[in-house]
Formats: structure tokens, sequence, C-alpha cells
């Protein structure tokens, strides 16, 4: 074949572009083509890829899309973490004139692969896998708003993902960072497959964030059951409202600044280059427009599970709703106005660095607030020590040093000693592993028994607590010192070697954190197998307040057979409390959405489109994006998108759940 | 929703709604469509941004000044106005069930956004073969990327047009219909508030400097 | 059956209230508009008014007003409509849509100003 042709057919893609000569990389991919076999075997052997595809892939029932966006999550947990044991490694041995066992070029890409990863495919999932499964349930709703739309953003997502996972075997990933700041990020001097990637990744996976958010505000705004007001909402529906008020006013302007930087590469304009008038400079300035509401959007929704998890075991109504409620509205509304301490030190001259050091303090105050009424929901509660309680505390005292922190480097002059370096990195992760990671998993044991029926194994869990505990604070306290003593972000190779002592810590500390993570799977194992002695039959096994816990565990496809009424802030507390009878008959039929395989088929072609946008393969481009349009015009065409469950079968499941009942108290 | 519900005769607290509707089907479709133009609008306050921050840097290139011909534009800004207001005449058309006439001016509708995109993508190619690319400068740049987006967005309702017609056609004024014209019709009035932005800063304020 | 139920049941159905314009409305909102754009557009190319300083902030205030003439007459845009949510979700955006653009503004003015050298500030204002 003439190369004219070849390249018409792959674009630059070509043997030369595999990474055949990194060993780490070909083993990794030996190892996950090995896995993924067994998996994909495995699941044709036992032929359950009928029952995935009807039951899973093209379901609209928000309760399973949550499901599915928290293993996705955790799957990319994984890789994110094995980037991150890679970098602690690289950086406890680079001393004394070794290099490390990772080149450059690799280790650029470490880095920004963990962050993208963490960022993007691990917090975004979890957070919004949680919000998927548990605000319909909260707010006694039968489903999300546009349940096709919410099939559709999970597939989108898992998209973005797939196309990041691609790069580590098919080409390379950025090494500009996890931001992919220009000029560095521009066509000149980043030529290769690497930001592209990453363009087209966050790109896909940023519609279905946004579609999602959209998705979620409308359901929260328009299904609350009769009676539940604003002001009678459940902390965790509330902070999920903010978080998606923000989603939708943020991520459109990652979409702009990342197309910007697209035309950039693509079609030669000159947005962000340091030639013909543009302004690398304004790329820093946008991208931190979403940037910093993005921490905002991951952090929310943890703050409104601790409130969940404070209240139900401390057995006490949450102390100071109302100011819960208006902390949450006043962080919703500042994240918006502190993006420029992301850059202190770029120039922006004092007035303007002092408007945004003081608006970065006054957040501190609300979140403060928050941790004062957690306090006192717990002064004077009888507080079960179980595992989400536990992780609660952890964030609580973790996440005031991490504030501290941060309030310490909202002072321009600080700021301008620290910047860039180790502190800096203590910081953000000392907030978003105390706040967002100890709140993801505080709500993933907390509703675990919701979803499956039966709780987590506390032994593994509490491994997996100590683990973790103890893994971040040895982590990442040692980068707190390195960071004053002026070590900066994102080096390879040290000179000083007085300062490898610290650096071992970190690593073991990591080392600690992978056992956490370890004992965390063990736990998922475990308490399968065990299933039947840690069930729960009650649909209520932590005696908790709001209304997920009214239907059973796991909760019929309908959430609710009767659409609860609301009369209290925690209306499950309160049924309970006035005696609440649960209806025996009147069964009705339940109209619900239908399941449909649109939604992943639209987001394969837009993978796809990214594919060959990313390896200048036109016409895979072109075809997959036509596709698309016929794909989703051709889905306006279907009218008839719900059917109705037969009141008999409503009958059934209800009957089996007051056996259920029965078998308990007896 | 703010419902009060009182206790039933016997005093017992009402806790579910043994009688109870669904939700209509498009129940929060128009929400939610009026959520996303938001996020949609804030895509354009980004690229406002970006030239009102760009917009000076020519580069030692052409000027807006140089390019714009405010006669053209204020040809395509009329053919905007009156297919917003011939949408109108649709959506009146639509409630009084005359599903023909609706046909109509959404015909005419088309007509005149297809005119604008010609119009535009006419003022485009003038300017690129007079050197003036997005490519020249950072004004070009951000000027054809915000007026482009805007381009962009009304050639995506013409095509969601043409596929409502149809549509409307082969199934008449049903009810999905009638809230997909709904939708589309906010969807055309906000392409016509970005016009407003866009002649306004970047047409005749640029000729202004 | 309890009354209230069926009130809040029936509730539910009276959502459409996405408030729809009338001929003369629609009218009226075309030809305030055309009035709008056709000023502006006069001014400038007629150079009537004697500083571009007082053309430029006379043709912003049209933008702002013929923006709010489409908002009432095109999109129909109350207070009621979806319990307010419509008006809360718009003044939401524009608080945004303010910052994000003035803030661009100021803080990229201020970059350039104490970054740059002193010559060549010709285009930035």
């Amino acid at each position: 074949m003439s190369p004219d042709l070849i390249k018409l057919i792959f674009g630059r893609l070509s043997i030369e572009s595999l990474p055949l000569h990194e060993p780490i990389v070909v083993g990794t991919f030996v190892v996950v083509a090995l896995g993924g076999i067994t998996l994909l075997g495995g699941l044709t052997y036992f032929r359950v890829w009928g029952y995935l595809w009807r039951e899973w892939f093209t379901t609209v029932d928000h309760k399973r899309i949550g499901i599915m966006y928290m293993i996705l999550g955790i799957v990319m947990l994984l890789r994110g973490f094995a980037d991150a044991l890679m970098m602690r490694g690289q950086q406890m041995l680079a001393f004394n004139g070794s290099e490390g066992y990772l080149n450059a070029h690799h280790y650029d890409q470490v880095f920004t692969a963990h962050g993208v990863i963490m960022i993007f495919f691990v917090a975004m999932p979890l957070v919004t896998g949680l919000m998927n499964y548990v605000v319909p349930l909260q707010i006694g709703a039968r489903d999300v708003s546009f349940p096709f739309l919410n099939n559709f953003s999970f597939w989108m997502t898992v998209g973005g993902a797939v196309l990041v996972m691609a790069s580590l075997f098919i080409g390379e990933f950025a090494r500009t960072g996890w931001l992919a700041y220009p000029p560095l990020s521009n066509i000149g001097y980043s030529p290769d497959v690497g930001v592209d990637y990453y363009i087209w990744a966050l790109q896909v996976a940023g519609v279905g964030t946004t579609l999602s958010g959209i998705n979620l505000i409308c359901t929260i705004v328009k299904l609350r059951a009769p009676g539940m007001t604003m002001m009678r909402m459940p902390v965790f529906t509330w902070t999920s409202l903010c978080t998606n008020v923000l989603i939708v006013a943020s991520f459109p302007v990652l979409t702009v600044v990342l197309a910007l930087l697209s035309l950039d590469r693509y079609v030669g304009t000159n947005f962000f280059t340091n030639d013909f008038g543009g302004s690398p400079m304004m790329y820093v300035n946008l991208i931190w427009i979403w940037g910093h509401p993005e921490v905002y959007i991951l952090v929310l929704p943890a703050f409104g599970i601790f409130s969940e998890v404070t209240s139900t075991f401390s057995g006490k109504r949450l102390f100071g709703y109302t100011s819960m409620v208006y902390a949450t509205v006043v962080i919703t509304i500042l994240s918006y106005l502190v993006w420029l301490h992301h850059f202190f030190t770029m120039g922006s001259g004092a007035s303007v660095n002092s408007f945004f050091g003081i608006t970065t303090m006054i957040i501190s105050i609300p979140t403060g607030a928050k941790m004062f009424n957690w306090l006192f929901t717990m002064y004077r509660g009888r507080i079960r020590f179980e595992l989400p309680m536990m992780w609660t505390i952890a964030f609580m005292l973790t996440f005031v040093i991490g504030g501290m922190t941060g309030v310490l480097l909202a002072v321009p002059p600080a700021d301008f000693v620290l910047h860039n370096s180790l502190f800096l990195i203590a910081h953000f992760h000392n907030v978003i592993i105390g706040g967002v990671v100890f709140g993801a998993f505080a709500g993933i044991t907390y509703w675990f028994p919701k979803a499956f029926g039966f709780k987590l194994d506390p032994f593994w869990g509490k491994m997996s607590f100590w683990f973790w505990v103890t893994g971040f604070y040895l982590a990442f306290m040692p980068l707190y010192v390195l960071g004053l003593m002026g070590v900066t972000r994102r080096l390879r190779v040290f000179d000083d070697p007085s300062l490898q002592i610290w650096f071992v810590i970190a690593a073991i500390g990591a080392g600690l954190v992978f056992l956490g993570i370890l004992s965390m799977l063990m736990q998922f194992a475990v308490s399968f197998l065990k299933r039947e002695q840690l069930k729960d039959v009650t649909g209520d096994p932590w005696d908790a307040r709001t209304l997920e816990w009214a239907t059973s565990s796991p909760p019929p496809a309908y959430n609710f057979a009767f659409t609860p009424v609301v009369h209290d802030n925690d209306a499950w507390w309160d049924m309970k409390k006035r005696g609440y009878q649960r209806p025996l008959t009147g069964f009705k039929p339940i109209h619900m959405p239908s399941n449909t395989g649109t939604g992943i088929i639209l987001a394969g072609f837009a993978t796809a489109m990214g594919f060959g946008l990313i390896w200048y393969i036109w016409w895979l481009a072109a075809a997959s994006f036509i596709a698309m349009l016929a794909v989703g015009i051709g889905h306006t065409f279907n009218y008839h998108r719900d059917f109705n469950i037969p009141a008999d079968e409503v009958v059934r499941t209800e009957d089996a759940r007051t056996q259920l009942l029965a078998g308990a108290k007896s | 929703m703010t419902i009060a519900v009182k206790p039933t005769q016997t005093g017992e607290p009402l806790f579910y709604l043994a009688d109870e509707h669904p939700h209509p089907e498009g129940y929060s479709t128009s929400l939610g469509f009026w959520i996303y133009l938001m996020s949609d609008c804030l895509i354009f306050a980004i690229l406002f941004a970006t030239f009102g921050v760009l917009g000076g840097n020519y580069a030692a290139g052409p000027a807006p000044k140089d390019l714009f011909d405010l006669s053209l534009v204020a040809v395509n800004t009329s053919m905007l106005l009156l297919s917003s207001i011939t949408y109108g005449f649709a959506m009146l058309t639509m409630q009084q069930n005359r599903i023909g006439q609706t046909q109509m001016w959404l015909a005419i509708t088309g007509l005149f956004g297809a005119a604008f995109i010609g119009i535009e993508l006419t003022e485009f190619a003038h300017m690129i073969h007079e050197g003036a690319t997005p490519q020249r400068s950072a004004f070009l740049s951000a000027f054809f990327t915000l007026v482009g987006t805007h381009g962009l967005h009304v050639t995506c309702g013409l095509i969601w047009l043409v596929t409502l017609m149809v549509q409307v056609w082969k199934f008449g004024l049903i009810e999905a219909n009638r809230r997909r014209l709904m939708c589309l019709s906010m969807f055309w009035h906000f392409l016509d508030v970005v016009w407003i932005g866009v002649f306004t800063f970047v047409y005749l304020l640029g000729v202004l400097r | 059956m309890n009354t209230d139920t069926h009130a809040t049941a029936a509730d539910h159905h009276h959502h459409d209230d996405h408030a729809h314009g009338t001929l003369s409305t629609y009218l009226l909102g075309f030809v305030l508009s055309v009035v709008l754009t056709a000023i502006p557009f006069w001014l400038v190319m007629s150079g009537a008014l004697p500083s571009k300083q007082i053309t430029a902030l006379v043709i912003m205030a049209f933008a702002v007003v013929q923006i709010v003439v489409h908002m009432i007459y095109f999109l129909h845009m109350n207070t009621t409509s979806e319990n307010g949510w419509s008006m809360m979700a718009l003044i939401f955006t524009i608080v945004m849509v303010v910052i994000a653009l003035s803030g661009s503004l100021w803080v990229m003015n201020h970059l350039n100003s104490n970054m740059m050298p002193v010559h060549e500030m010709g285009g930035m204002k």
C-alpha cells in the first residue's frame, strides 16, 4: 500500500505508536490483557452478556446507573492509585545520582494521568454515582427526570475513561500536568497525541457530566414527594442540588477552554499561543474559572454524606439544618469568586490578588460553620461508632488540617513562597482525600446495605479504615515539610540527599494506603460471601432518618409502591415515630420508563469519534459523527419510551417484602 | 411544590398517596431545556470574555474597521429577527391546531435561518479571501470562533427544525411534538438574544474602536 | 379517599404553565426589537453622536434593553413559570456571566499591564 493510503486509513497511528520500548507499560498490558481475557471469557462462559446488556447496559434505572458509576470509579481508582505508587517509588529512589526507574517521558505521563484520572474518573463517578443512587430515593421519586439521558451521561463518562485507558497502550498520554497549560500543551511543544487524548477524553466525559447535572437539578426541583418543601429536603439532597448547579454553571467553561485549545492545535488559531496576539495566561484564567468550582462540586456531596451519617449515628436531628443549607448555598456562590488564588504568582498585582485572597479566606467561614454543626449534632448524642461514622470522624480531623493549610495558602505573600511546592500538593490531597474520598467511603459503607440488601463486613472495613487513615498521614505530612523546605512538585530526580528520608516515609504511607485499598476489595468479597449473615431485611439497618430507608433493601425497580408524603425534615424518622403502617393493599400499575440501548450506542460513536480525532483518522471521526447524528435523530422518532409495571407484579414484590419483614420480627 | 397535607378525618397523618397520578410525560422538559440553555449561555459568555480579552490583539493584521461591512451585518440581523417573528407565528398557529400553517411558518423560519447562515458564510469567505483568516491574529481567532459558534448553533437549529417538520408531518401536532416545538422555540429565540450581544459587542463596538 | 390528596395529585397536572404569547405581544416585541436594532446601527454608521465613548455606552444600553425585550416577548420570561425556577436559573446565570466576563477582563487587564513591557499596549483598553 502506498504511504498516502496508509495515512488516509490510519492517520498518524502506526506500529511505532505502541509503546513496545517501555517494559513497564508492556508488563502492565500483559497483565491487563490476561485479566481482561479472563473476565470476558468468564462472562461468555457463564452466558451473562445478554443479562448484562438487557438489565444493566441499557438500563434507565437510576439505581443501577448509580451502581455502575461506583464500579467505574473504583476500577479507575486502581489505575489512578497505581500511578501514585509509581510516583512515590520514583521519588523515593531518585537520589544520589540515581535516575530512579521511570524515564522523564514516562514519569511526566504518570503524574498527568494520575491527576486527570483521580479527579475526572474516580472522584466524579463516585460522587455522581452516590447522587444518582440516593437522591431520587431521598426525595421519594420513582426515577430521575430524564432516565434515558441518565444512561447516556453514564456511558459518555465511560467513553472518556476508555480514551484515557487507551492512551496507556496506544500512543501516550499528555506530559503537561493535569490542566495542560499552554504553551506547553500547544502543538509546537506537544506535537504528539498525548494532549489530544487529554482533550477528547475530557470533552466526551464532560458532555456526560453536564447532562447529568441538568438531569439531577430537574429531578430535585420537580420530582420531590408531596410535602417536601425546599427547607424539608435532606441535606444530602441540598448539597447535591448545589453541586449540580455548579456542574451546569462550570463545565461549559471547561468545554470552551478545551475547544479553544483544540482549535489552536488542530486549526492553528492563536488563542493561547505566544505569537500573533495569543495569550497563554488567558487559558490559565479560564480553566480555573471551571477548576475552582470543580473542587466544590466534589466536596459538597461529601459534606451532605457526612451530615446524613452524623445525624443517623448520633441518633439526633441534624444540628442547625437551616444554617447548613445557607452555608452550602453561600459556598456555591463564593466558589465562583476565588479562581485567581490558583495563580497569584502570575502577576495580576496587589489589588487583584488581595480581592481573591480575601474571598478565599471568606469561604472558610461557612465551611467552619458546617464543622461546628456536625460537632453539635454529635454533642450529647448516643454515637454509634459504625464504619460510616468512623470515616466521618476521620474526615473532620483531616479536613480541618487541610482547611487550615488552605487558608494559609490563601494569603498571597505566603502563596508566593509556597506556590507549586509540595506544600500545595499536601494541602489539596489533604482536603480531597480527607473530604471527598473519605466521604465517598462513608457513603459507600452507609448506603451499601440499601443497594444490595446486606451490610459490608466490619472487620475488613476497619482494616481498610486504619490503613487508609495512617497511610494518608504518613504519605502527606512529609510533603508539608518538604514543601516548606522549598521542594517543588512534579520533580523526577533530586540532588539533596537530606530530603530522601521524607520521600521514604511518604512512600511507606502510600504502601499503607495500598493495603487500605486491598482491604476494601477484600471487604467487598468477604461481605458477598457472608451476605446471609450480614443480611438486612428491614430496609432500615442503621435506624436512619431519611426516606430512602423507608423502602426495601434493595429497593424495587419502582422505588416506592406509593409515593410517600412528607411532614418533616427527617421524613422516615417522623413516619417511624408516628406509627406509620406500611400499606399492604390497593396497589396500582406503575408507570416506568423502558430500557434503551441508544445511550451506549451514541457514547460508543462519540468515543470512536474522539479516537479518530486524536489519531487524525478523519474518515473515522466523520463517519462516527454522522452515525451519532443519525442514531440521535432516529431516537427522537421513537415516541413510546415507557411501560406500566402491572399491579399484580407490584403486589408480588410487596407481598414478598411483607413476608420478609414478618420473618425479621419473629 | 408547596402542598399542605392535612391529616385525615381520623387524625392519622397521611404518609402516602393511595391514589396518585404519574407525572405527565415531559413534566420536567421545559425546565430541563431552560437549564440547558443557561449552560449554553455560559459557553457564549466565555467566548465573549475571550473576545473581550483578545479582541484588540490584531498582531499588525487587519482590524474590525478594515473588515466589517455593517450594512451586510444589518441585513443579516434582520434575517434573524424576521425568523424570530415567523417562529412566533408558527407557535401561535400551533396553539390553534392549524397544522398546515404551522408547517408553513416553520418552513419560512427555516428559510430565514438558512439565509442568515448563507450571508454569514459569504462574509467569512470574503474575509478569508482577503487574508483575514482565523490564524492571522488572536482577534481573528476569537472573532471567527465566537461568530462561528453562533452560526453552528443556528445550523443545529435548522437540522432540528427540519427533523421536527418531518415529525409533525408524520405524527401530527401531538403533545410530544408540541413540547418539542416549544423547546426549539426557546432555542431559536435564545440564539437571537446571543446575536444581540454579537452585533453590539463584536461588530458595532469593533467598528467604533 | 381524601380530597386533599386529589388536590395534590391534580396539582401535578397543572404545571404546563409555560406562558404563551399572543399575536399582539409577538408583534409588539418584533417592532420594539426592530427599533432597538436600527438605532444602534444608525448611530454607528452615521456617527451621529459626537464622541465614541458616548456612542459605545448608548449602543450597549440599547443592547441590554433589547435583550430584556426578547426575554419578555419572545422567551416569555416571567416570575411565575415553573414556580419561579426559570427566573431563578436566569438570575443565577446572569450573575455567573457577569462574574466570568468582568472577572476575566479585570484579571487579564492587570496581568497584561503588569507583565508586558510598556510599549505595544495599543489594543488593550
